[in-house]
């Protein structure tokens, strides 16, 4: 990191919590606006439960349509926290100070938002998911089959949000201590003095925090692997989809969910360096190094992306070559697939090799949204066209078209992981205040030769 | 003995390191002082003692319950009921090791969460001495001791070139 601005304390206390002890002009016109999507959502979800669920466009064979495709597409996202706050902490590297916490933060609101578009809303009718945890035959105490891949979905989703949110609460701690040291008016000293405990920062509690950072990373890195490959297995267990029944899925589905992570991650930096003006903290520097991770990433994607089609065409078994057919030479799949492959790779990784576009903030927004457009088709054309086909356990050929309701609860996750954000940000810094002041601290000009470099000390 | 604390603010690390040498040298104990400060330093930068924990333990005991929690939900929710489905084992290893590693995460994650806050002395109900410029960059060290020993302390963090000396 040669880029670098030496802040005071006071200053980033200042600038950091300017979204928490101010209101920025444009933050009560978002929420609001992102409110009425969500609830336009909500009210699509309540006419569905009213109509049930032929208002939307799912029908047999099709019984998975843009509520899984969601689902998948906002577990990857939520890969992004992990993968940036866990692996950058554990491997110390600097530039993750201003990102990790709007990472974690993504990661807890789109599992969310994954919660929302599948079992709450996927199902038809949601008071069956309790049924997912809890016997449904209380009499005879018949208990759910945990051989179902819909029993480990829960089981893993819950155990990473819960995973994820005390990872963000722990890593508030200190910064809780820095907002009660500063907030005003009756309450907001007292709600800040009980969420940060009494937070005094003498050298063990620095120590437990440091260890913490470790400690949890380590334990939700593993969670983190067994998300994705349980959500992959949702498919690949299936034995009666072509496309769907392969090994290399949880790999695949893992490496493409750090993919839309990672690239939503450089979307919300650029965000916050554009609404709350902290391009003091989040530099270009910042952006050629998440720029060069998505490069490694991308490729790795694409590998496996091209592994599963050459597993999927080896064997030149004539459901598995049709399916292929249909997903590339059929429309409307052909369009979608050109698209998929243009924005999730060949668009923006030629692109990144260039440091002047990894460097400028405008251009990496653009790929990064690309990125992620490409993402959600992919996961798209993993699921319909599978089912579209008529198998060997099916009896009907099919189609789907996407109802207004589903384009609308689809739309309601956006909104819900946006305005979550917000909100948050209304409340806590986005960048962690006291991981900022350590990197100051660590912070050093070092002369070699002629020239005097920044540089960063590590115990 | 009735226990009173105060607190001497300084603005650099030196002058606080300064502070802790010349109150171990007037025979205050290592338990009656401590820094605080708003950023994580090194350990040692203040020469105060190594803090000691047992963290390392609760994920430990955490992932042992959740381990156990698991196999228990996976066998006795079958068991209960033995209902055969697809001509699958009642017991099935591959699937019940799901369920028991994502068990096993959970605890081995609840009790790290409790572990940190309980070895970091929190929730702590009373603040002692302490001073809202310690998360604007100013170093604190506190010193919590009897009465009539808090002058003497007051003496020794003026002298070393406390900036400001508050009690609590």
């Amino acid at each position: 990191m040669q880029d670098h601005i030496q802040i005071d304390h006071k200053d980033i206390n200042r600038d950091l919590l300017s979204g928490v002890l101010g209101t920025p002009s444009w933050w009560l016109g978002a929420v609001v606006f992102l409110t009425l999507v969500f609830l336009a959502g909500i009210g699509a979800f309540g006419y569905m439960l009213n109509k049930g669920i032929g208002v939307t466009g799912l029908n047999r064979p099709i019984m998975w349509g843009f509520f899984m495709t969601n689902f998948v597409f906002w577990i990857g996202i939520s890969h992004a926290g992990i993968m940036i706050s866990a692996i950058l902490r554990l491997t110390q590297a600097e530039w993750r100070r201003p990102i990790t916490r709007a990472a974690e933060v993504m990661t807890v609101f789109s599992l969310m938002a994954a919660l929302m578009a599948a079992p709450l809303v996927h199902v038809g009718r949601p008071w069956r998911a309790a049924l997912w945890v809890f016997p449904y035959d209380f009499a005879r105490g018949v208990w759910p089959n945990i051989r179902s891949p819909f029993i480990w979905d829960p089981s893993a989703v819950m155990t990473y949000l819960t995973a994820s949110s005390l990872f963000v609460f722990v890593a508030l701690l200190p910064d809780l201590a820095v907002i009660r040291d500063r907030a005003t008016g009756k309450w907001a000293p007292k709600i800040y003095s009980a969420l940060c405990m009494g937070w005094r920062g003498t050298p063990r509690q620095w120590k437990l925090q440091a260890l913490a950072g470790i400690l949890l990373s380590a334990l939700v890195l593993p969670v983190f692997v067994s998300v994705h490959s349980i959500v992959s297995w949702d498919f690949a267990v299936n034995i009666g989809v072509e496309g769907w029944h392969s090994t290399i899925f949880a790999p695949y589905f893992i490496i493409g969910a750090i993919h839309s992570g990672v690239s939503a991650v450089a979307m919300l930096m650029a965000v916050m360096v554009w609404l709350w003006k902290l391009d003091k903290y989040i530099r270009p520097d910042h952006f050629d190094a998440i720029g060069r991770l998505l490069i490694v990433v991308a490729t790795t994607w694409f590998f496996f992306f091209f592994l599963e089609w050459v597993f999927a065409l080896y064997t030149l078994e004539g459901p598995e070559l049709a399916l292929r057919e249909l997903q590339v030479f059929q429309w409307p799949y052909i369009f979608l697939f050109i698209l998929f492959l243009m924005t999730a790779y060949f668009i923006p990784v030629p692109l990144w090799l260039f440091k002047k576009v990894r460097r400028s903030i405008p251009l990496m927004f653009f790929t990064t949204v690309l990125v992620n457009v490409g993402m959600w088709l992919e996961r798209f054309l993993i699921i319909i066209p599978g089912m579209a086909r008529k198998t060997p356990l099916t009896f009907d050929w099919g189609t789907y078209h996407p109802s207004l309701v589903e384009i609308l609860m689809v739309a309601s996750t956006f909104a819900w992981v946006a305005l979550g954000m917000l909100l948050f940000s209304k409340v806590f810094p986005l960048i962690p205040i006291f991981d900022i002041k350590e990197g100051m601290v660590f912070r050093d000009e070092v002369k070699i030769g002629r020239r005097t470099i920044p540089a960063s000390i590590r115990e | 003995m009735n226990q009173r604390s105060l607190l001497g603010l300084f603005t650099d690390e030196d002058t606080a390191a300064d502070a802790l040498d010349a109150l171990q040298a007037e025979g205050y104990g290592t338990k009656e002082y401590e820094v605080l400060t708003g950023t994580p330093y090194p350990e040692g930068t203040f020469g105060e003692a190594e803090p000691i924990h047992k963290l390392f333990r609760w994920p430990l005991i955490g992932a042992a319950c959740g381990f156990i929690i698991g196999l228990i939900l996976t066998t006795g929710t079958q068991i209960a009921y033995p209902l055969v489905t697809g001509g699958k084992p009642i017991l099935g290893i591959p699937p019940m090791a799901i369920i028991m590693y994502e068990g096993t995460m959970l605890g081995a994650i609840l009790f790290t969460v409790v572990g940190i806050i309980f070895e970091s002395r929190l929730p702590r109900l009373f603040m002692g001495a302490y001073d809202t410029r310690i998360t604007e960059g100013y170093i604190g060290v506190a010193v919590t001791t009897d009465e009539e020993r808090l002058g003497k302390a007051e003496e020794v963090l003026r002298r070393v070139g406390a900036e400001d000396i508050t009690r609590g």
